[in-house]
């Protein structure tokens, strides 16, 4: 029998999939698909304190191997997520992460306040959004950024706290000691890279937001690196995400250091991704003479 | 759900505009008028999404749904180069259809270049209705599907940009001629944004049910990605609703164009 639970300081994970933030929603869609009670956990689509429009459209450009978006965290707020999002979530047998987004300091610790009061396993501090103009990505660039918003929701998080780092950064492992040393008891990694298209016919970004985050395969190696170098700089968790589109890839990242990981953009495509990535690590497993998961992360042999 | 569909036949139209007829028990025997399938083009990475394509009709007896599309970029060049036989990986159907018009109403149906194709569909399932069709086409050249729409409308009325066929102009011309001594119970439309929102802004104006067929880029197709935005409109403020999900057909009075 292999054991696929995973433990991030606290958060139990009976496998490590985990749906990423921005890509999933809140699991309505993707439930017509599959059964969520596969998933280990779900990050849900970014929350900020009031809802949010988004961005003017178009919101996506195809770019080699990847995409770019420019959603802008649309999403209905805090409140409606309790009232409406959490309920039909708990129905199933998985962890919930709220993911959560704000302009000011105060505006995440707020968020984090409400949300610790309720039936949710775990927050993930967005500070990586490339698409918002105000906040997130401007606290998540710097280490002092991080630092700052990090303790602050710390002092009144009651959950366990994980901070998702952008790879749209100068040195990544300070990012992540910056996250660590400030209380998050887990870092997940990597948000989108900043990146555009343009339209040769029209001579116009292809973004109504002119730039996007960059996702799928194409940020994969990456990711990888990124996750391998945290993974050695900071003694929690490493949550890693980045490009996985197969069991083969989610292998690289385990392998590279993390203890669980997050499959997004690929669901795009293939929305039966997050199930066959975790048939296709059993399988691994079980060829390799590995029984627990936890034996895999950080197994590289390097 | 995902499943692979067998090609049963494949044509070229026109210029860049390719026919399809695909075997799916699940599509012929499910979809409805203005719904569409999201298509997966190559295994390659390069053209890594699927291609939202509106369905063009179903023969539920034969379990095949046919689809036209254009060439518009790789992914549609690479799904030209499929014979019979291939197998595509296909979701769908997908979306929210046209609402379909009452026994013996009259309908209107405006369509645009390649945002003709699913208006085929609605006609094909406009039982005992009258039926007049307004299609737009840039030339002679790329009109397709002529005589299909001849055998579902009892009137059809065809133009192009460049006066090579029909009339001479753009489609809503004769439309907006044709509402001056005439009242639909019902108009759709499809094509060009401009089109659609001239057509959108006389029907509300003189009243008249009228709904309009989106189209954006498009990310996931079944509305967990929040990319293919439309503004609509909600009491005196807008949002954005999901056009894969909560469309592709809207009223038109709800569309901020």
């Amino acid at each position: 029998m292999l054991d696929l639970s995973v433990n991030i300081a606290g958060l139990k994970l009976k496998n490590p999939i985990i749906a990423a933030s921005g890509t999933f929603g809140f699991g309505r869609e993707f439930s017509e698909y599959f059964d969520l009670n596969l998933l280990g956990g779900i990050s849900v689509k970014g929350l900020t304190l009031k809802p949010r429009k988004g961005n003017e459209p178009p919101r996506i450009a195809e770019t080699p191997a990847g995409i770019l978006n420019s959603v802008g965290l649309q999403n209905p707020g805090v409140y409606s997520f309790i009232k409406d999002e959490i309920p039909f979530l708990r129905r199933f047998d998985t962890a919930i992460i709220a993911n959560i987004a704000g302009n000011t300091v105060d505006d995440y610790c707020r968020i984090a306040e409400i949300l610790s009061d309720t039936d949710i396993d775990a927050i993930e501090l967005n500070v990586s959004c490339p698409n918002v103009k105000e906040g997130c990505l401007m606290f998540g660039s710097t280490a002092e950024g991080i630092s700052k918003v990090t303790s602050a929701v710390r002092k009144v998080c009651k959950k366990p706290l994980i901070v998702k780092l952008s790879p749209n950064v100068t040195d990544i492992t300070e990012m992540a000691k910056a996250a660590e040393d400030s209380g998050a008891d887990s870092v997940s990694l990597i948000n989108t890279l900043l990146g555009m298209a343009i339209d040769i016919k029209s001579r116009k970004p292809i973004l109504g937001n002119i730039m996007g985050g960059l996702s799928g395969p194409a940020v994969k190696p990456v990711a990888v690196r990124m996750v391998y170098q945290v993974s050695k700089a900071v003694k929690i968790p490493v949550i890693g995400m980045g490009g996985i589109s197969d069991a083969d890839d989610a292998i690289e990242f385990i392998l590279a250091g993390a203890s669980a990981v997050m499959i997004g953009t690929a669901g795009f495509v293939n929305p039966y991704v997050w199930v066959e990535t975790l048939d296709g690590i059993k399988q691994y497993m079980e060829q390799h003479g590995f029984k627990k998961i936890s034996e895999l992360t950080g197994a590289l042999l390097d | 759900m995902s499943f692979n569909v067998v090609i049963d036949k494949t044509e070229k139209l026109a210029e860049d505009i390719y026919f399809l007829r695909l075997k799916s028990e699940r599509v012929s025997g499910k979809a409805v008028p203005g719904q569409f399938v999201n298509i997966k083009c190559s295994d390659g990475l390069n053209t890594f999404l699927r291609r939202p394509i509106s369905i063009l009709r179903t023969n539920p007896v034969e379990n095949t749904f046919d689809i036209v599309y254009m060439i518009r970029g790789k992914g549609t060049r690479l799904l030209s180069c499929l014979n019979s036989g291939d197998t595509i990986d296909c979701m769908g159907p997908l979306g929210k259809g046209f609402t379909l018009p009452e026994k013996g109403e009259k309908i209107c149906v405006i369509g645009g270049g390649i945002g003709v194709f699913p208006l085929l569909f609605l006609l094909e399932k406009s039982i005992d209705v009258n039926k007049t069709a307004f299609l737009g086409f840039r030339t002679k050249d790329l009109i397709v599907l002529q005589k299909d729409f001849e055998q579902v409308t009892n009137r059809l009325i065809i133009s192009t940009d460049d006066g090579s066929f029909g009339e001479n102009g753009l489609i809503t011309k004769p439309f907006l001629d044709f509402l001056e001594t005439e009242k639909p119970d019902r108009v759709y439309t499809c094509g060009p944004l401009p089109m659609m929102k001239t057509v959108a802004e006389v029907c509300i104006e003189k009243n008249i049910f009228c709904e309009v067929s989106m189209e954006q880029r498009m990310g996931c197709g079944i509305g967990a990605c929040l990319v293919c935005a439309c503004k609509t409109r909600h009491n005196d403020d807008y949002e954005y609703e999901r056009i894969c999900r909560d469309g592709p057909v809207f009223g038109a009075e709800k569309i901020v164009f």
